[in-house]
């Protein structure tokens, strides 16, 4: 039975090692690490794929390697097709007696790669059914290249292609909404999640790994360089994330959309925009209008997918 | 133990592909490729191979699922053509990198634009620098014997990298021929199990593949891919002798056609090969032109030195291309010239077929006999010539 049993866990041995070159306080490793110890247990190995991105290149400067688990990095647009392959690859060989053993594949992707260049090669991937599980590392702009705008990036955030100007107040679009996208394939488990709240993230993972079929868990990964805040309080920042119901933690089983975690209080959406330097902007005069459009925002998604809960409760 | 099938190009590539059987194939559709898939997909349906077969949503996907499946230990094929394999562009040279020995039928089609599906070769021609070997065939015999050579070329130790056998869109392709084909046992013991021991699923011993190499690595890399090339030379040369002792039929990097005593040598690519054989033959009965024809089977790894040899005392050479490298003329053309270096004798280019242009019989014993009038006149200077083409 796997365990996310935070006592256990810390006796088994990490399979993403430190010394990585990943920035002072970046929330990608941490994430990675939960996942990568909620997935490979009772038996259960994990072989992975990674999207060119900050991850990517931050851990795997050869000749060395922090990963502990079979990992390919094949390009930017394709973690999910490339992990399809190695996926069919062990059927195949399974099936034809040349493999034993039990392998579950992740793929992984930041927002630039799964959101944007590589959502085709991930929406084919869902689509064909392998067993894999796709988990999005989402800090919502191309961090890697230095900070650009992506189809992740909130309304507001500026970005050093959507800067904030005499004329402009930052990225004037949405955020795309990829969870409600992948869920839109009927794929088996759907799921957001984040490194602050590691019994959520690696019971999820768990769920994924022991689903059969394709899963996806989209997990916000707060960027001290990018959103502008000091380096030891991205786990705050993805607490506050969700506590401002900016990041719903909620679960689609079987089409089913079950809520996590409702916050007691919702704390208004002002917060979280005033601890990130990305933000700055929005509080001049000729900008503080958007933080209501953004509020108003934030709580339409939430009341949408408070009423899609109720609804799927009520169908069950 | 050999049998005859009358079967196409595609039909050929599809049904040597069912006797290797691989493990993984990923593919999408284009034309002119796609009855290769379909007749794959036939044998998949009736249980004929153990091929998970992948249908991806792209040729981009299509390639990087194959090198996902390849690096996991399987063995895997795909299939394109033109556009697809542009598509595949960025991929093409990470398969190379990764050593993935994937074998890659494609169907030779003009690249757009405009559009187009019929046969050029301008889309292997963007891809001779992926890393990827290039065996070019003349036939659908010659498409089914390279595709199971390809295996054995690609998987050998001394090479591990991915090859690409070209054929000729429609001219090939959905050509019907008459042709030999040996059994499935016959095969699978040419060709042998396949082993990647260093593979993702060796959880055991976790490697990183595709990893980050900077400008501390990366060239070593580089350098050890054009090793693996140079050794392949060596590995088509004896695959092609061992294949030919098992069937009757050998291969080499070149196939020269009565070039030994010729005046004038026509070198090219492909299907056009087997109309210039026969241009060669009519205009030494016909006109008594001393004509040979030196087909390269092997672009890539560039058979350079036999190549010089051949053509060495041949004192015109023409070179047939069936794509434009724009800004520089004829790429065999310009890479003849260059393996040439230091020889006798000015060459003729000739640039012809694109976008499927017929060349006729008539075409090719002209293009014969500008490369004889070009000698009789003592011509010092390059030329290009165009078949064909409206001004």
């Amino acid at each position: 039975m796997a365990t996310t049993n935070l006592k256990k866990l810390s006796e088994m041995p990490d399979l993403l090692s430190g010394g990585h070159a990943a920035c002072p306080g970046c929330a990608g490793p941490i994430a990675i690490r939960q996942i990568l110890l909620a997935a490979q247990q009772d038996g259960r190995k994990v072989v992975c794929g990674i999207a060119t991105g900050c991850m990517e290149v931050s851990t795997t400067i050869y000749p060395n390697s922090a990963w502990r688990v079979p990992l390919v990095h094949n390009a930017f647009e394709n973690s999910a097709a490339t992990v399809s392959g190695a996926e069919a690859a062990y059927r195949s060989l399974k099936r034809q007696g040349k493999y034993e053993g039990d392998v579950a594949f992740l793929a992984f992707g930041g927002d630039g790669g799964t959101y944007d260049i590589g959502l085709q090669s991930l929406s084919g991937a869902l689509e064909r059914g392998h067993n894999f599980t796709y988990i999005c590392y989402d800090n919502e702009a191309y961090m890697n290249t230095g900070i650009q705008r992506s189809s992740s990036t909130p309304k507001g955030a500026m970005t050093t292609t959507a800067p904030a100007g005499k004329v402009s107040s930052g990225k004037t679009q949405v955020k795309k909404d990829l969870t409600a996208i992948v869920a839109a394939h009927g794929v088996p488990y759907v799921a957001q999640s984040g490194p602050h709240s590691p019994r959520d993230l690696m019971r999820k993972v768990q769920k994924a790994v022991e689903t059969d079929g394709p899963c996806f868990i989209n997990v916000l990964s707060p960027c001290p360089r990018g959103w502008r805040y000091e380096p030891g309080k991205s786990l705050e920042m993805a607490r506050l994330a969700v506590e401002t119901c900016v990041w719903p933690i909620y679960e689609i089983e079987d089409g089913r959309l079950k809520i996590n975690v409702k916050p007691k209080e919702k704390k208004p959406v002002r917060e979280w925009l005033k601890s990130q330097g990305r933000f700055r902007h929005l509080f001049s005069p000729k900008n503080e209008h958007l933080i209501e459009e953004i509020q108003q925002d934030v709580d339409r998604k939430w009341q949408r997918l408070l009423a899609r809960e109720a609804a799927d409760k009520e169908q069950a | 133990m050999a049998h005859r099938m009358a079967l196409t190009g595609n039909d050929s590539a599809a049904y040597a592909l069912k006797q290797i059987n691989p493990d993984v194939v990923a593919a999408y559709p284009i034309t002119p490729q796609t009855e290769m898939m379909h007749k794959f997909a036939a044998y998949v349906a009736d249980g004929d191979v153990d091929t998970e077969f992948v249908t991806v949503e792209s040729e981009h996907s299509a390639m990087s699922a194959v090198v996902g499946a390849s690096l996991a230990g399987a063995r895997t094929c795909t299939a394109t053509s033109a556009n697809g394999l542009a598509l595949m562009w960025e991929i093409l040279y990470i398969a190379a990198s990764c050593r993935c020995p994937i074998v890659m039928p494609l169907v030779n089609r003009a690249l757009s634009g405009p559009i187009n599906i019929h046969c050029d070769h301008s889309d292997a021609m963007g891809a001779r620098d992926s890393g990827w070997l290039q065996i070019f065939a003349e036939n659908c015999q010659e498409a089914y014997d390279d595709v199971l050579q390809a295996v054995r070329i690609a998987e050998h130790a001394d090479v591990r990298l991915p090859v690409m056998v070209c054929l000729d869109g429609f001219i090939l392709s959905h050509t019907l021929e008459a042709l030999a084909v040996i059994e499935d046992e016959q095969v699978q013991e040419f060709i042998g199990p396949f082993s990647r021991p260093d593979n993702l699923l060796n959880t055991d011993h976790a490697e990183t593949f595709g990893a980050f190499a900077l400008q501390n690595y990366y060239f070593e890399f580089k350098k050890q891919q054009q090793d693996a090339m140079d050794a392949a030379l060596d590995v088509v040369r004896q695959v092609g002798a061992e294949y030919g002792e098992l069937t009757g039929r050998s291969y080499g990097l070149l196939d020269a056609y009565r070039c030994e005593d010729a005046d004038v040598v026509m070198v090219g690519l492909g299907s056009t090969m087997g109309t210039a054989k026969q241009a060669a033959d009519d205009l030494r009965e016909q006109e008594g032109l001393k004509c040979g024809v030196l087909k390269v089977r092997c672009y890539r790894p560039f058979p350079v030195d036999e190549l010089r040899e051949t053509l060495a005392g041949v004192s015109m050479v023409g070179v047939m291309d069936r794509a434009l490298s724009f800004g520089l003329g004829g790429p065999l053309y310009h890479e003849v010239r260059s393996a040439r270096y230091g020889q006798d004798g000015p060459m003729l280019n000739f640039i012809y077929g694109l976008g499927g242009r017929d060349l006729s019989l008539d075409d090719t014993r002209d293009a014969f006999r500008a490369l004889a009038k070009a000698k009789q006149d003592g011509q010092t200077a390059p030329a290009v010539h165009y078949i064909g083409v409206r001004e």
